[in-house]
């Protein structure tokens, strides 16, 4: 081990980045997913109240565009209730989990273009990984754990039905989403993030993968317990499913992993089918337009229809929902990868 | 399947661009239908008097006793009401009231009925005594005061027709007295020597199953 001499602190490299550049961009990221997913909780409202004919949360702030604030006030100043049978630890560190699990998966999505500026090559990931899709499988299962651990801990048959539901869900469709996102690899030959959406170039893989598609994207509403999937919460049988014992902010954080996971979701379905960063191919003139911008509003779009869906689609039943899993999109996704594959091939060799 | 999918999604992206029919109360106030049954209206008639005569038929027949009628003697030179007595003080408690209507029913005068007015909530409990003050009816302008009348003016509770001025169709006993007095002096109505009365919660009010 070398020991870094103060001089060199702040030249210091992990990976192909300062140590201090990957800081700023952390703290970046995690405030901008924070503040996102309080916004999305305020567009999900409003969403909800307009196909409802109702007007939504308009009381605090602008058109209510502080009810995110107001939100988190209440919620950090509420009693937390805690069953008494509860696993102390497990109970207490679950929530921040969730969380968690669903900020990690930010560190590898690109945001946007790698720029030079004044030299130095400046990534839009936090850690710039070459296998950067193998990673977000891998950490995007970890969200299970948060909702198996919050689920059992808290010593409630509500919680530990919602959580046996959500663990049996998200392995079911995590094999599901894995076979989706294998078209987009094939085509781009790599596992980098930043080299798939640059395969988009020309054509987005919307275009030449719409089942691969449409099977990630019914399976991130798995993923993300949303409706039509949102059988681990079932409100209606299940009081809350896995945070039934949970109140104040660290339910706060279930709620808070719950929408950060939507835009999580929402980024890895626009980095690999809908082109990242890059603006719609046809028309030049739009390439002005910052690559952020594009990403966000293509996110932005994903996160719309997952909400215009919760507020149209009642919950499938479960023997349903595990038959969709196993029998219907886990084919059509091998189905999706044989027939990507022999086509790749095929042109390969003429 | 999916065709219903897609149909329940194109139903719902619509309702996103349709009007929202909410009422953004309470900066916007819808008018009460014509047989709400909101705070209670002490009437007069048109030239003034107060219809109520003091009967308490209305606390009589009120199940949870929340209205205390307090009568006296019609001052023959300058009467408060058409008959022999009027209501001194005429008091309900809306904390207990049910609004179910029972004393409207029960006045043989209409003197009583349950008027649009429904935001009634208070932070403290003596103001939830409405008193003969808060009920009665503006005077000279009340017509005015009372804004348009959903049930057309002077129409009684169940929404019959309005009526020849200051002559109820239950009152054929005093209809002379009114004609007569219509012609005559007075403009002011006789209670203006009573001093108002403040409600205080020791105060025993309500005769019935109050104490």
């Amino acid at each position: 081990m070398t020991i870094v001499p103060p001089a060199d602190v702040l030249g210091y490299r992990i990976g192909p980045d300062y140590w201090w550049v990957i800081l700023v961009k952390a703290v970046i990221i995690v405030l901008f997913l924070a503040t996102a997913a309080a916004y999305s909780t305020y567009a999900e409202r409003k969403v909800a109240a307009h196909i409802q004919l109702r007007i939504g949360p308009n009381r605090v702030g602008p058109i209510g565009l502080l009810q995110p604030a107001a939100d988190a006030v209440k919620l950090l100043f509420k009693e937390n209730v805690a069953p008494a049978g509860r696993d102390r630890l497990l109970y207490l560190i679950a929530p921040g989990f969730a969380a968690a699990a669903a900020i990690f998966a930010f560190a590898v999505i690109p945001v946007s273009g790698t720029q030079t500026v004044d030299g130095y090559q400046l990534h839009w990931d936090i850690a710039h990984l070459n296998v950067g899709l193998l990673y977000i499988l891998a950490v995007t299962s970890l969200g299970v754990y948060a909702i198996f651990l919050g689920g059992w801990s808290a010593n409630s048959k509500y919680s530990l039905l919602g959580a046996l539901r959500s663990s049996a869900q998200l392995i079911s469709y995590e094999m599901a989403v894995a076979f989706a996102l294998m078209g987009a690899i094939i085509l781009s030959q790599s596992l980098d993030l930043e080299q798939i959406v640059n395969a988009q170039h020309h054509v987005w893989f919307v275009l030449l993968q719409p089942l691969g598609f449409l099977l990630y994207y019914l399976g991130a509403l798995a993923e993300t317990n949303r409706l039509p999937f949102d059988l681990p919460e079932a409100e209606t049988e299940l009081v809350a499913g896995y945070h039934t014992e949970y109140s104040g902010m660290r339910f706060g954080f279930y709620f808070l992993g719950e929408y950060i996971n939507m835009v999580t979701v929402s980024a890895i379905a626009t980095t690999l089918f809908l082109g990242g960063w890059l603006p719609l191919p046809i028309i030049d003139r739009l390439w002005f337009i910052p690559g952020w911008i594009w990403f966000l509003g293509k996110v932005t779009l994903l996160i719309f229809v997952m909400m215009w869906v919760r507020w149209t689609l009642p919950r499938l039943r479960y023997d349903r929902l595990m038959n969709l899993g196993w029998k219907v999109m886990l084919p059509l996704g091998l189905l999706n990868i044989a027939i990507t594959g022999a086509v790749v091939a095929v042109k390969a060799s003429t | 399947m999916v065709i219903e999918i897609v149909k329940g999604m194109a139903f719902t992206l619509r309702q996103l661009f349709r009007k929202p029919i909410t009422l953004q109360w309470p900066e916007e106030q819808k008018p009460a239908p014509a047989r709400h049954r909101g705070r209670h209206i002490l009437h007069r008639y048109d030239n003034g008097l107060e219809r109520c005569i003091g009967c308490e038929l209305c606390s009589g027949a009120c199940p949870v006793g929340c209205i205390y009628v307090e009568p006296a003697e019609n001052d023959p030179a300058n009467p408060v009401s058409p008959g022999e007595r009027y209501a001194r003080r005429y008091e309900i408690n809306l904390m207990r009231c049910i609004f179910c209507g029972y004393c409207a029913e029960a006045c043989p005068t209409e003197a009583i009925t349950l008027g649009p007015r429904f935001e009634l909530a208070d932070y403290r409990r003596e103001r939830t005594v409405a008193t003969k003050e808060d009920l009665l009816e503006a005077w000279p302008n009340f017509a005015a005061a009372r804004g348009p009348n959903p049930r057309g003016a002077g129409a009684d509770q169940r929404g019959q027709a309005a009526r020849a001025p200051g002559v109820s169709p239950r009152l054929a006993w005093d209809e002379d007295e009114l004609i007569r007095r219509e012609g005559g002096e007075r403009t002011v109505p006789g209670n203006a020597g009573l001093a108002p009365h403040v409600p205080s919660v020791a105060e025993p009010r309500h005769h019935k199953r109050d104490r």
